[in-house]
């Protein structure tokens, strides 16, 4: 499942090259999807892309699942907007304060939890999960409860207030793009290649001096750190959050984005979580049947195409056109 | 706190305990036999309750009939699962079989939502609803249909895995599934059995707490993460000590519903189910002489 190691200049130019034209691409995008509405659904693609990137270290880069990520997003959005609006605090303080404690405390319980592993691991991050979405409800003269948290404030930059779709727009693609470029950056580095081996065989990394529970709780906490910046820029851009958006189904909808992209691979998870913010959108008539896709794609990715399409599109190409080339030898 | 409160919280906790031990088993059966844990577990639970439902008002077939016929298409669909779902797996690494569990899972949730729509949908007792007091406090005959029949299926589940061949090559599969199969067991056929009993457990707990609870397409979801807690608590054992973990477990859930507050029932199943991971992974009763990998 892990990715061969590239080395070598030509492998990094070519991955500094897909980069600068996927931003260029980023950037230019709104210039052709004009209109409120799809700006809407592309901040969201931006966020859940995030999101997907955040699960993706653990998941796919270090092999530990998390069945509970929803809980360290909405811990992430619930902090930024009580301490902006009950204290008043400014945006841009409030985000990376909620960031380090949200990391610190996955630092902590990710010693316990991370100890577990396969099933094992992802009941015990799915219950975690759980005890923050019930959290969020019960709490109710913090976070409001059931009816959720209004008034929170948009973010603001040198006199401009990002309270537009298209300002969001490019708030929330800036912040993906920083995001991304750290993980491709990670992932190529001396951390990744340790965290591919403890996903392949964490006896095997520790024995070749790979500190596999320090690091796998590092990522953990890494991990848990970007969702709660996805989170607090959800909270100032949608300047309303209420429970439901953190729930269960929601660490399985991101899981569902890792799965489908492919694991271990960044724009896989890009892919994943355009399509699946996507979907609902184009299924329209289909309200509340998504759940049913869902379920679906995740079991026929899973045994068709366990690489994701990231890996999956090309190798049925390559099939596709192998079959055609024996017919005509033939 | 008066005594007959706490009685009361306590006989109430008791049956809803009896569930969590019914889906526990179910989930500990398919464990031992393949390593997998089922996240789909909670689902067949729906689908028991959903079914019995159908098969009275639809079908108009009197309740003898209704639970059998409930039971029979719930296991079908078990088998269905292992068939289509499992069996087929290229690379049944674990965390592939999380998400393909997880997959199922959703997928009958929406396509129950699909057939029975999102309301919750009641089912009758199964004889009347007149009360019983004991002591200070009161029970439902249904809470007795709960815990007798739980106790049947226990004994059953006893006699089947000491006293028959199947059984005995049921739990020489849990012990070392590839010295059973060079002993001669069909592992393959055991672990379609393990689906087809604990789908079929699943379904009875879901068909006896429906009067007391009403059902819907949803109600899967909470009952197996508690039924899998129960689990835990037993040791992933098919037997009495996850029996008396959903048994704690109910009755804790209950009196810390009652006592301290309702709004966080839910989360003191999921307390303990991490508690019970981080400091005693071999279950409340095990030696610790093992590793849950």
């Amino acid at each position: 499942m892990a990715k061969p190691i590239r080395s070598g200049s030509d492998a990094m130019k070519r991955d500094f090259l897909l980069f600068i034209g996927f931003s260029v691409l980023v950037m230019l995008a709104p210039q052709y999807f004009r209109g409120g509405y799809m700006m809407n659904v592309l901040v969201f693609v931006g966020i859940n892309t995030m999101l997907a990137i955040a699960l993706n270290l653990l998941l796919g880069y270090a092999g530990q699942i998390s069945l509970g990520h929803a809980g360290f997003f909405g811990l992430g959005a619930y902090l930024s907007g009580i301490m902006t609006t009950t204290f008043s605090l400014n945006p841009w303080l409030a985000m990376p304060l909620a960031a380090v404690a949200v990391g610190s405390l996955a630092f902590l319980i990710g010693f316990p939890v991370l100890k577990l592993k396969g099933h094992y691991l992802a009941m015990a991050t799915l219950g975690l999960g759980i005890i923050f979405f019930i959290i969020f409800n019960e709490t109710y003269e913090w976070t409001g409860g059931p009816s959720g948290l209004s008034g929170i404030p948009y973010l603001e930059l040198g006199g401009i207030s990002f309270n537009s779709d298209v300002k969001s727009y490019y708030l929330i693609w800036g912040f993906t793009l920083a995001v991304m470029l750290f993980a491709l950056n990670l992932a190529s580095s001396r951390v990744g290649r340790a965290l591919r081996a403890v996903h392949d065989s964490e006896v095997a990394a520790q024995v070749l001096g790979v500190n596999a529970r320090l690091l796998k709780v590092q990522i953990f906490a890494l991990s848990a750190l970007l969702s709660s910046i996805a989170g607090s820029l959800y909270a100032h851009t949608m300047t309303f959050i209420s429970p439901t958006s953190f729930g269960f189904n929601f660490s399985i909808e991101l899981l569902t984005m890792v799965v489908i992209g492919g694991l271990g691979s960044i724009y896989g998870s890009f892919l994943g979580a355009a399509l699946l913010t996507l979907l609902p959108e184009i299924l329209r008539g289909a309200n509340d049947y998504d759940i049913i896709i869902y379920g679906g794609l995740l079991m026929v990715m899973v045994m068709y195409m366990p690489g994701g399409l990231v890996r999956g599109i090309p190798a049925l190409f390559r099939k596709l056109a192998g079959r055609k080339g024996g017919v005509d030898h033939a | 706190m008066q005594f007959d409160q706490i009685l009361q919280y306590t006989l109430s906790g008791l049956s809803t305990g009896a569930i969590y031990a019914l889906i526990g088993i179910g989930f500990s059966i398919i464990y031992n036999a393949t390593g997998i844990i089922n996240f789909a577990q909670g689902e067949f639970v729906m689908l028991g309750g959903l079914l019995t439902m159908s098969c009275l008002t639809v079908l108009k077939l009197p309740l003898w009939a209704a639970i059998p016929c409930a039971i029979a298409v719930s296991t079908l669909v078990g088998i269905l699962f292992e068939r289509l779902a499992i069996r087929p797996l290229r690379q049944p690494t674990p965390i592939n079989l999380v998400i393909i569990t997880i997959g199922g899972s959703i997928l009958l949730r929406g396509l129950a939502m699909l057939v029975w729509g999102k309301d919750t949908h009641s089912v009758p007792p199964f004889s009347g609803d007149a009360p019983i007091a004991i002591g200070g406090a009161t029970i439902l005959p249904q809470h007795l249909w709960i815990l007798a029949i739980t106790l049947i299926i226990i004994f059953i589940n006893k006699i089947y895995f000491y006293h028959t061949i199947s059984g005995k090559a049921m739990r020489a599969c849990s012990y070392n599934r590839r010295a059973a199969g060079l002993v001669g067991i069909d592992v393959k056929r055991m672990v379609l059995f393990s689906f087809i009993i604990s789908s079929a457990m699943g379904a009875v707990a879901g068909i006896i707490v429906a009067p007391l609870t009403m059902t819907a397409y949803d109600v899967g979801v909470m009952l197996g993460l508690k039924g899998f807690c129960a689990a835990i608590i037993g040791g992933m054992s098919s037997g009495l000590s996850t029996v008396i973990g959903g048994l704690i477990l109910g009755v804790l859930e209950s009196l810390g519903a009652g006592l301290i507050s309702s709004g966080y029932k839910d989360a003191i199943a999921f307390i303990i189910l991490l508690l019970i991971l981080f400091f005693r992974p071999q279950g409340l009763f095990g030696k610790a002489d093992s590793e849950r990998v």
